[in-house]
């Protein structure tokens, strides 16, 4: 199991790369010791937007398939589990049924739209079109539901003005009151939740299931000669991708306690592209600690400005597709290598791959 | 009984003229050159700009709009020029590089000139079939749509430039080898799309709010109009308005705007699923 999270598709497979690792890690666990409250919620925000990125990388950079339909997944699971937390009302352990519904919710309608994309033979930019115009039929659903009319059960759906007050995750706990995931229990929720997510994605990326959507997304029709039903393996990556948007749905819905239609419609669906392009959809890593860094990078900016921001966010997509197209943390890594790569040549043999397919990607 | 005819040809002809004039440029941009342009939508929202300021500034309306679809274009070569002529091997990075620029344009326009620009108000004039009234100015709209469809024939079908224009988009190289001078047509044809997507943004400014985010709204009609046309704009947009059209005016009329609206983005996933060529290359495999 351990020598699938060195395996060739992931970056980072010497202990060069493990012992940082573990010292990052241990930060992030001290984090909370060091800093106040109001900063640990925080910081628990920005990490929920992460599983989307991951979940792009995931789909766009070694499945081939760029999805506009990241926050289309993310509204889907974020409404589900409100509507359901809403419903069920906030009692212990129920907070994690919505979140399995909403996972689930995610988890259909990526099967549905990715059947009728990838079994029609919808490939490259269509795909993405497809997409964003599902995210676009979502937002603007969501947005003319604000008639009373417009409820599940008890919930309320309130058109622009989104849904409210449903009750953020919480689990039974010892004593009376219950675990509530907000602030620093919430925060350790996450970051538990992206070690999973990191360590289980790098393993899948490097067994059989990797290759063979790394191999599909090279040449589509070599690995279907190989025997290979390639409609598959790409419906169930885009699936796995999209339920991952969906859990930083739920994550977020649960965080703040309210979702708008402005989570799904055009300017959200941007940002995760902006992340992973900005990182290096290239490699799972990559995205997340870029992802990460420009998160913070833009939390720090928006307090002054959102329209900068957003202006700011354009410049980065354009600047990055002109400069370093591959992405600017790979740019780096690379780099770092070129510097240190003479002296163990044994040991890199595995680590060209996510660069030389990225090349690749891009034709 | 014509009055209820009449009345659902009006709104079909609004619907088709929504959709061929957002589509326009698109095609030419997208379906001919295969640069994705995410930044159509910003073309569209600089020709209602333009017109809608000409127009405060004492022009005449149709003046105004003649200067917003120039403009347009010519911002379009621009970009053309400075962006676009690097990425045409790397489509999807077109994608991101115009959608880059589209958040710059939304963004910077919605910094320097605020959240709104004060409207022009539509031409007034209306005509009475039967018990209905129904406005002029739609018709026009129709009219244009009609008019940009056969200029497109005209140009790339009857002029030397529309031409070298196709062999270059078949093949540069060899478009060059044989003298055509390809950097040219690239950046013409991109200008001509941008103009066409400024004069759609020209010809419904009067029509509707002006936000620097307007684009948006034109945006999917205009990639979902070309998506379901196919690769042969001449041969797919015109076939993949008018079916798009009537699906939605349908809808429109059974259950209300919104359905229409997403009733046909659905429509649009199903016939991609039945036709992944678009209608254009159906149309080429029947004709064959």
């Amino acid at each position: 199991m351990f020598q699938l999270i060195n395996g060739p598709q992931t970056l980072g497979a010497t202990r060069v790369f493990w012992l940082p690792f573990i010292a990052v890690l241990a930060a992030v666990l001290l984090y909370p010791a060091f800093a106040d409250g109001y900063d640990v919620g925080n910081m628990a925000y920005l990490l929920t937007w992460v599983f989307m990125a991951m979940g792009l990388c995931l789909v766009w950079g070694y499945g081939g398939m760029l999805s506009f339909g990241q926050t289309f997944f993310f509204g889907i699971a974020g409404y589900g589990y409100g509507v359901a937390a809403v419903n069920f009302g906030g009692d212990a352990g129920t907070t994690f049924l919505a979140l399995a519904i909403a996972l689930c919710l995610a988890a259909a309608a990526a099967a549905v739209l990715g059947y009728f994309m990838i079994w029609g033979r919808v490939g490259g930019v269509f795909f993405g079109i497809v997409t964003l115009s599902a995210t676009l039929v979502l937002a603007f659903f969501l947005g003319q539901t604000a008639g009373p009319e417009w409820h599940i059960g008890s919930a309320r759906l309130n058109g622009f003005n989104g849904m409210k007050d449903m009750a953020p995750l919480n689990i039974p706990w010892f004593g009376d009151d219950p675990l509530v995931f907000d602030g620093i229990a919430l925060y350790y929720l996450v970051v538990g939740l992206i070690l999973a997510v990191y360590l289980g994605l790098r393993m899948m990326l490097n067994s059989r299931f990797g290759n063979v959507i790394v191999a599909v997304r090279e040449d589509p029709q070599r690995a279907e000669l190989l025997g290979y039903d390639v409609r598959k393996y790409q419906l169930a990556t885009f699936v796995i991708g999209s339920t991952l948007a969906g859990l930083s749905g739920v994550l977020y819905t649960s965080w703040g306690q309210f979702i708008t239609p402005a989570s799904v419609g055009l300017p959200a669906a941007a940002m995760p592209i902006v992340w992973v392009a900005f990182s290096g959809r290239g490699d799972i890593t990559a995205t997340l600690v870029g992802s990460f860094l420009v998160l913070w990078a833009f939390q720090t900016i928006t307090v002054y400005s959102q329209q900068a921001a957003l202006l700011l966010m354009g410049a980065m997509l354009l600047c990055t597709v002109m400069v370093a197209p591959q992405g600017f943390v790979i740019g780096v890594v690379q780099a770092v290598r070129r510097l240190f790569g003479r002296r163990r040549p044994s040991k890199e043999q595995a680590a060209p791959t996510a660069s030389t397919v990225q090349e690749e990607a891009r034709a | 009984m014509f009055a209820e005819i009449f009345s659902f040809f009006y709104q079909f002809a609004d619907v088709f003229a929504f959709l061929i004039l957002s589509a326009a440029g698109l095609a030419i941009v997208f379906g001919m050159m295969g640069v994705i342009n995410m930044a159509h939508g910003e073309f569209i929202m600089c020709g209602a700009y333009v017109t809608v300021g000409l127009v405060h500034a004492g022009f005449p309306l149709p003046l105004a709009q003649l200067c917003g679809t120039l403009a347009a274009g010519l911002i379009g070569v621009a970009v053309e020029w400075s962006l676009v002529r690097k990425l045409y091997k790397r489509p999807l990075d077109s994608l991101l590089a115009t959608w880059g620029l589209s958040l710059i344009v939304t963004q910077g326009m919605l910094l320097v000139f605020g959240s709104t620009l004060t409207g022009v108000g539509t031409p007034e004039g209306s005509f009475v079939v039967g018990d209905y009234t129904f406005s002029v100015y739609r018709m026009v709209l129709f009219a244009a749509a009609v008019a940009v469809l056969g200029g497109i024939y005209f140009i790339f079908m009857r002029t030397r430039f529309g031409v070298h224009a196709r062999a270059t988009m078949q093949n540069a190289s060899i478009a060059q080898a044989t003298g055509v001078r390809v950097g040219r047509v690239y950046a013409l044809s991109f200008g001509i799309g941008a103009a066409l997507a400024g004069l759609c943004g020209a010809l419904y400014a009067p029509t509707m709010t002006l936000i620097p985010t307007m684009g948006a709204a034109f945006l999917v009609e205009a990639f979902v109009t070309v998506v379901v046309g196919g690769a042969n704009v001449l041969l797919g947009t015109a076939p993949a308005g008018i079916l798009l059209a009537v699906i939605r005016t349908g809808l429109n009329g059974w259950g209300g705007q919104i359905v229409g609206q997403i009733g046909m983005l659905l429509a649009v996933i199903v016939v991609i699923r039945i036709l992944p060529e678009g209608v254009s290359g159906w149309l080429a495999r029947k004709t064959r």
